[in-house]
């Protein structure tokens, strides 16, 4: 068991850059995990103290919106990792978490992460080192969505013309307004 | 007298004229978007490759270039399995195909189109994207919105020769699942062996498919770098952050063919209207190398 995990975590894209003794320490948290389809992993709000290896299937994040149910902001396939509320403080999941389909994970305890990565501050550095182009990867994916690229002129005329409504939009039409 | 197109060769005419043609079938693929083919009753014009463009004309309102997004006609490039490239095989586009997004008032006329409608059209001209060139190699088509449509004769070129070329991979992202174009086509091709994947900026009340980037289909395509063959085209920032991605995953940039967009008048490279830096889009693009417009793309001047 303990060698299929050691051989999961070395093969996973997210795990396999690090050196042989910290995927060691990696397992010695880790244990194999598997969703239903729609079976919920983790809830916004809710204590974060683990994250996912996901190796088949796919995850989407999502938030519960009043009057619009629960929104789905992205999905996470095969090859990436869920969850990095661990990393700061107050260790809460931002956001939900659900699987689309069965989906087969590593789960690695991440509190066990963080008090190993205090004490031992290479392999910390480690961890963060491989979290943070992952962050900023989701971040930029995340600003490119936001400029909805896809939008005709005449959507853009329309937003900035309902931006140009708000007094305090950059966008405002009168010359020499007080700002 | 015998007649030019009878003898089976295009008439060498001024690029300037357009020709008519004829609405022969439309088909509505979104809100915004539809699907033309355009048949020549006679005099047509010189067959187009895959990534060439027409200049269209809504007689009365004006012209707008438009990629080819199919070469035989639509029924014929979907249920007859007909070469693409070859489809016109007597060097003549009597059929032409284009899915044309309704954004201003030509394109817009263009949607409106009733069957039988007359269109001018001109061309074909710019680059192709020369898709036997990856023979040997995985055809990865990468889309964004309305940007499949001129990568549509792309999967099909593929299909068409199917042994000549390694995995066929399609990722398409598109803005929400209402915005998805050639939905019944993707199917037909997941049959026949393109491994499809889509995902939408936007998910709708049951759509159970991925939301997010069309990069973030790269990494679970499991691309093979150096065998990967790459067919871009999308909205510019998108082609640049997905280029970007490729390239630091390992992609040669000479292996990411894009399709680029400037305004373009003449189609003929007298004008200047499509300049990007030292390149005229209309006649040196639209497809071009990454490697060769990857700095241009980068000087926010051009």
């Amino acid at each position: 068991m303990a060698d299929t995990l050691r051989l999961r975590i070395a093969a996973h894209p997210f795990s396999a850059p690090f050196p042989e003794d910290q995927r060691e320490l990696l397992a010695r948290e880790a244990r194999p995990v598997e969703f239903e389809p729609d079976e919920r992993i983790f809830a916004e709000g809710g204590a974060a103290d683990r994250f996912w290896l996901i190796e088949t299937g796919r995850v989407a994040l999502d938030m519960w919106v009043p009057g619009r149910d629960e929104q789905v902001v992205e999905t996470l396939p095969e090859g990436t990792v869920l969850g990095w509320s661990w990393l700061t403080p107050p260790y809460r999941w931002h956001f939900g978490a659900r699987a689309l389909e069965h989906t087969t994970a590593v789960m690695i305890d991440a509190a066990a992460v963080r008090e190993r990565s205090a004490a031992d501050p290479v392999f910390g550095y480690a961890v963060l080192s491989r979290f943070a182009p992952l962050i900023i990867e989701r971040l930029q994916a995340t600003r490119l969505r936001m400029l909805d690229l896809h939008a005709t002129p005449q959507e853009i005329a329309e937003t900035r013309a309902r931006r140009a409504i708000s007094p305090d939009s950059p966008d405002s039409p009168e010359p020499g307004s007080a700002r | 007298m015998t007649t030019s197109f009878e003898t089976g060769t295009a008439t060498p005419a001024d690029p300037m004229v357009p020709r008519f043609y004829q609405v022969t079938s439309r088909r509505e693929e979104t809100r915004d978007t539809v699907t033309l083919e355009l048949t020549a009753p006679s005099d047509p014009l010189g067959a187009f490759a895959p990534g060439q463009f027409a200049m269209l004309t809504v007689f009365g309102v004006g012209e707008a270039p438009i990629s080819v997004s199919g070469l035989g006609g639509a029924a014929d490039d979907d249920h007859r399995h007909r070469r693409p490239h070859h489809a016109d095989a007597d060097g003549l586009a009597l059929r032409l195909t284009h899915t044309v997004r309704g954004v201003g008032a030509v394109t817009r006329a263009l949607q409106a189109a009733e069957l039988g409608q007359s269109i001018g059209v001109r061309g074909p001209f710019g680059t192709g994207w020369d898709v036997p060139s990856a023979a040997g190699h995985d055809v990865v088509v990468i889309a964004g919105g309305i940007g499949l449509a001129p990568l549509r004769p792309v999967v099909l070129a593929a299909l068409a020769e199917r042994r000549a070329y390694g995995r066929v991979v399609l990722l398409f992202g598109a803005r929400s699942p209402s915005d998805l174009l050639y939905t019944g086509e993707l199917e037909s091709w997941r049959s026949r062996g393109v491994e499809v994947a889509v995902t939408v900026d936007r998910p709708e009340p049951g759509w159970r498919g991925h939301v997010g980037l069309v990069t973030s289909l790269i990494g679970p395509a499991r691309l093979t770098a150096d065998r990967a063959a790459v067919f871009l085209c999308g909205p510019e920032v998108m082609m640049k952050h997905t280029a970007d991605a490729l390239v630091a995953s390992g992609v040669p940039p000479h292996r990411i063919r894009m399709s680029l967009e400037r305004t373009m008048h003449c189609g003929a490279g007298w004008c200047g209207h499509c300049q990007l830096g030292p390149v005229l889009l209309c006649r040196d693009g639209p497809v071009a190398g990454y490697d060769e417009v990857c700095d241009l793309l980068r000087i926010r001047e051009l």
